[in-house]
Formats: C-alpha cells, structure tokens, sequence
C-alpha cells in the first residue's frame, strides 16, 4: 500500500486479505476482497450503510466466517483451525458501536477477565494494568462502577481500555461513535487519537470523517461489497477517484 | 435507611372479604359436622408432631414431624441435585453440537410429556433395580463408623432409611431436573449474542465465556422461575410417598389411618408445607432483591 507517513521502510503485513468472498445465504457480502495492512497501519474504512464494513472488519477476528479466499492476521491463516482462532483473539482487540460490556462485572473486572483466565496474570497483576489503561481511556475513578451506571461515552472508554488489557497487536473499532451523544463523541475519539499516536495498528469503521482525515494513514471505501477505492486521506478527499466515492463523500462532507 | 414501608390500612372492601372469608370457612367446618357427621377431634392430634418420651425423658419428634424432616431433607438435596441436572442439561441444550442437544432436549420432552406418577415409578424400578447397587449406599452404611452414621443421621436422616431417601431425592432431582433445565436454556439463551461477541474479541475461549460471562447473567435473570420451581419440588416432593419414602405425606396417611382423625390430620399437614414453602417463597423474593441491587 501506500509509503507511510513518517516512511520507516516497509513495515511486516499484519492483516491480509486475498480473493476473499463471503455470503449470507444468498446474499453476496464481500466481493473479491484484497486488503494490506501493515504494523502501525491507521487504516480507516467507510462507505454506505450495508455496504459490508462490519462484516469485513469482523472477518478478522472470525465473528463472521468467510467462504472463499485467505485471511491472514499476525501469521495465523484465519480458517477452521480452532488454535489459530484462538491466537488470533488473543492478538486482536474490538471495540463495538453498542459497547457490550459486560454488565454483571464491574469496569475494573471487566479489565481484568481477559488478562486473568486467557493471559494468566494473576489478580494483582491485572488489577495493575487495567488501573493503566483504565487511566490512559481518562476514568481510573470509575473503576468500580458497574457499566449501567456510566454515560455512553464513558462505557465506550471502558470497552477500549478492556480491550486494550490484552495488549492486543491490532485494534478493530466498528462505529465506535455512532451510538453515542455528540457531547460524548469527542472523548472518545480523543482516547482513539492517542491511541493511534503510540503507534497501535488500527482498523476503524467510521462515519467521523474529521477523525479520518486527521489520523488515518489510508482510507477505504466500501460500496456494494467490494472495495471501490483505497488512497491516502488527503487525496481520497481532496480528489477521488471513483464516482461512488465522491457521490458518498459528497453526502456525508455536506452536512 | 429511608425505605418507604407502606402503611398497613383496611379499607371497607377488606373487611367486607375478611367477613365473607371467615363465613365461608365456619360454613365449611359446619357442614363437614353436620352432612359427613363429623366429629372434630384436636385432643390427641399433637402428638403426632412431639410426644414425650418417658425413657429418654424428653420430647421426640413423632411420625408428623419425621416426616416433615424427611421432606425438608429431600427438599434440600433434591433443590441441589436438580439444579445441577438442569445446568448441566440446560448448557448441553444450547451447545453447538447436536448430540448433546439430542440427549437433552429427549429428556426434558421424556419427563414434561409423562405423568410425574408415571415417572417416578418407572424410574424409581430403574432406581431401586440398577442405580442403587451401583452407589453400594447399603454397603456403605453397614461399614460406616458411629461417627461418620451421626453425620449421615443428621444429613440424610435414620440410616436404615438412608437408601429409600436416597431413591426419593433421585426421583425428584430427575423429575424437577428437566423443568430446571428448560429455565436454564431460556436464561441462556435471553443473554445477547453481542455478550458472546465480546467474549470471543477478549480472547475467551467458549467453556470460559459460558462460566464467566453468560452462566452469571443466565442465573440473575432465571432466579424467579427458578424459586418457583423449587417450590414446586418441595409440594411434588409429596409424590415419592408412592415409592414408600417415608416423608410427610406418606406418613400422614398412615396417621390420619391409625387415629381416623382424617381432616384434622391433613390440614396440620397443609399447615406444615404451607409453613415451608412460603418461606421459601420469602427468602427467594429477598434474594432476587439483593441481587437485583447489586446488579445496576
Ligand atoms: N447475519 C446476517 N445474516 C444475513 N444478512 C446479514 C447478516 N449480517 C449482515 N447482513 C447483511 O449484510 C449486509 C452488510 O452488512 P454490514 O453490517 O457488514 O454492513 P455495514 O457496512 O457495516 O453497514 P452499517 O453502516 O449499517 O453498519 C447488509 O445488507 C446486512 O443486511
Ligand atoms: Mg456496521
């Protein structure tokens, strides 16, 4: 793909796509689907609604199974190799529009399940690195909170920092704004924002194109299925290529 | 504490039920006199719970109240036993391989499409028949040493009715098992996919998603169902007096025989399950508002 921005050579592939193709019964989501994704990669994905991005981005950490073509993410090709599946999981964060925390826990268990029972720390360990991350999202005060008693915003931050106590190699976030509050939007893509400035890999749905344009280093564009266009932000919005693009960035810039 | 209690007040209308209430009953108590030609009789009839010993000294729990404790032990351990059947049957109902779905969606329909008579007896012959040698229960108490039988005494009552409480709560666990099972299921399966989601994206594997995310929320929300279901044991528990288990039930009739103080007998043991099932009834409805509390 694109030489990056700060341009350190060419960095390992850490997300592949190849030929890949995918239906629900008849319904044909993801058409031919080639896609590179490289360490430290800010890939961000957007097109019109059911044009396939969550199931795209779902692929990756097989909460959607592919028929046809190879994924490939960290090493592991994505099939029906259960340990694979699991190293994948293992590596590979996801943050979710509707936030799905877990509600019977508090935030900081929500921290800590993932850590304990598939990484192994113990207790204390991931009561420590979930009070980090859970400082790094900005709420280390509501550590003992249940999530029904927090804004949207707030349970947002918690469903990063849960995800990002696994230490994961890569980041998926499907419309992580998208259920929120305008008021509360902005917190969140701050957090992300940071998070793309320490160097994570990232994949995200989003409709922000302000974010987009700011922190992503390739942008994406999905219409029917396929991927009609994939440039660097500043041409893709100054000057796309594809008429569907441009038909669809000229709806979504124009208010 | 600032909990509002609402204040107890009769109005007309209660009073005007309370009278036509305690009308009805009188008429009732009447008409058994005077149509049946019944005579009341509650002289002797409390003896049957406590009587007094005159070698021990002491009072001793008579046939009424053994036969309470017996239902109480069979509710306890058969509430246990069928709660771990209807978890593990019900987490098999919703796994993705079929054959365990096969085998447990065969039991539930089994048992929710045959009269629970039907059932007990034909399992208990399986019970008595198969499952108890296997469990070499009669062995065991034989070579049991006095202090392990005061334990058992105490857990299981007497021991040379050890095997037929034993039968008892077997029968019931099984019976009871697949109505937990389906309340089971539909805890399971009333939490979102997103939660499985979540699960997966954290790295959980699916044992450990069951355990840790979708059994705890499964269970707060199946705690009604559930507390009436193990109500409704402890009354089904009636149903092994057919199998000769000498609970409260069973030994009522024997009671209401030898005295023929028949009504008499049967509304004190009325009484008694009343007595039992609605505390249960309260402590479950404080449990679910504890639970309730510490979930939001
Ligand atoms: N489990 C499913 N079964 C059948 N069809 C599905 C399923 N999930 C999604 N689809 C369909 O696949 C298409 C693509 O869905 P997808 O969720 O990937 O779109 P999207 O680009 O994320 O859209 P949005 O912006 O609305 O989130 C949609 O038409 C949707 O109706
Ligand atoms: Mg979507």
């Amino acid at each position: 793909m694109s030489p990056r921005k700060g341009s350190q050579g060419r960095a390992k592939v850490v997300v592949e796509f190849e030929g890949v193709n995918k239906w629900f019964g008849d319904f044909h989501v993801l058409k031919d689907i080639n896609l590179r994704v490289r360490e430290r990669d800010r890939v961000v994905i957007c097109g019109p609604s059911g044009s396939g991005k969550s199931t795209l981005i779902r692929c990756i950490n097989r909460l959607e199974e592919h028929q046809e073509g190879r994924i490939v993410v960290d090493g592991h090709e994505i099939g029906n190799d259960p340990k694979s599946v699991a190293a994948v999981r293992r590596e590979v964060g996801m943050v979710f529009q509707q936030f799905n925390l877990f509600p019977h826990l508090t935030v900081l268990e929500n921290c800590m399940l993932g850590p304990t029972k598939v990484r192994g720390l113990s207790k204390a360990e991931a009561r420590d690195r979930a009070m980090q991350y859970l400082a790094r999202v900005r709420i280390p005060e509501q550590a003992d909170k249940y999530p029904g008693q927090l804004s949207g915003g707030q349970q947002q931050r918690v469903a990063i920092a849960r995800s990002l106590c696994m230490q994961p190699r890569i980041m998926l976030f499907d419309e992580p704004t998208s259920a929120l509050d305008p008021e509360m939007i902005k917190e969140v893509l701050d957090v992300m924002a940071d998070l793309a400035q320490s160097g994570m890999t990232m994949l995200v749905v989003t409709h922000e194109m302000g974010f987009a344009r700011t922190v992503a280093d390739e942008m994406v564009f999905m219409d029917e299925g396929s991927i009609v266009e994939s440039a660097p932000p500043e041409r893709f919005f100054t000057n796309p290529e594809n008429d569907r693009s441009k038909l669809f960035l000229s709806q979504i810039l124009s208010h | 504490m600032a909990s509002h209690r609402k204040r107890l007040r009769l109005n007309w209308i209660d009073c005007t039920v309370f009278a036509v209430l305690i009308a009805a009953t009188a008429y009732v108590g009447y008409r058994v006199g005077s149509v049946l030609e019944y005579r009341w009789d509650w002289s002797g009839i409390w003896d049957y719970l406590y009587r007094w010993d005159e070698d021990q000294q002491r009072w001793v729990a008579n046939l009424l109240m053994q036969g309470l404790y017996t239902t109480l032990r069979l509710a306890v351990w058969g509430i246990a036993l069928a709660a771990i059947v209807g978890v593990v049957f019900g987490i098999m109902r919703t796994w993705r391989r079929l054959f365990p779905r096969m085998l447990s969606r065969a039991y539930v329909e089994l048992v929710r499409n045959i009269p629970p008579l039907v059932f007990v007896f034909i399992f208990y012959f399986f019970i008595s028949s198969q499952v108890m040698p296997l469990l070499g229960v009669e062995e065991y108490i034989r070579d049991a040493s006095p202090g392990t039988l005061a334990w058992l005494e105490v857990l299981f009552g007497p021991p040379n009715l050890i095997p037929n409480v034993i039968s008892g709560v077997l029968c019931l666990a099984m019976l009871e098992g697949a109505y937990v099972t389906e309340i089971v299921r539909a805890g399971i399966q009333s939490v979102p996919k997103t939660q499985v989601e979540a699960g997966f994206s954290v790295g959980l594997s699916r044992w450990q998603l069951m355990q840790h995310v979708i059994l705890p929320q499964a269970v707060q929300r199946v705690v009604p169902p559930l507390a009436g279901q193990f109500i409704t044991l402890v009354k089904d528990s009636s149903i092994v007096s057919l199998i000769s288990v000498q609970e409260l039930t069973y030994l009522a009739v024997e009671t209401a025989v030898s005295t023929s103080r028949i009504f008499e007998v049967w509304i004190i043991v009325a009484a008694l399950y009343f007595g039992v099932c609605f505390s249960c009834a309260v402590l479950f409805n404080r449990l679910e508002k504890r639970m309730a509390v510490r979930g939001q």
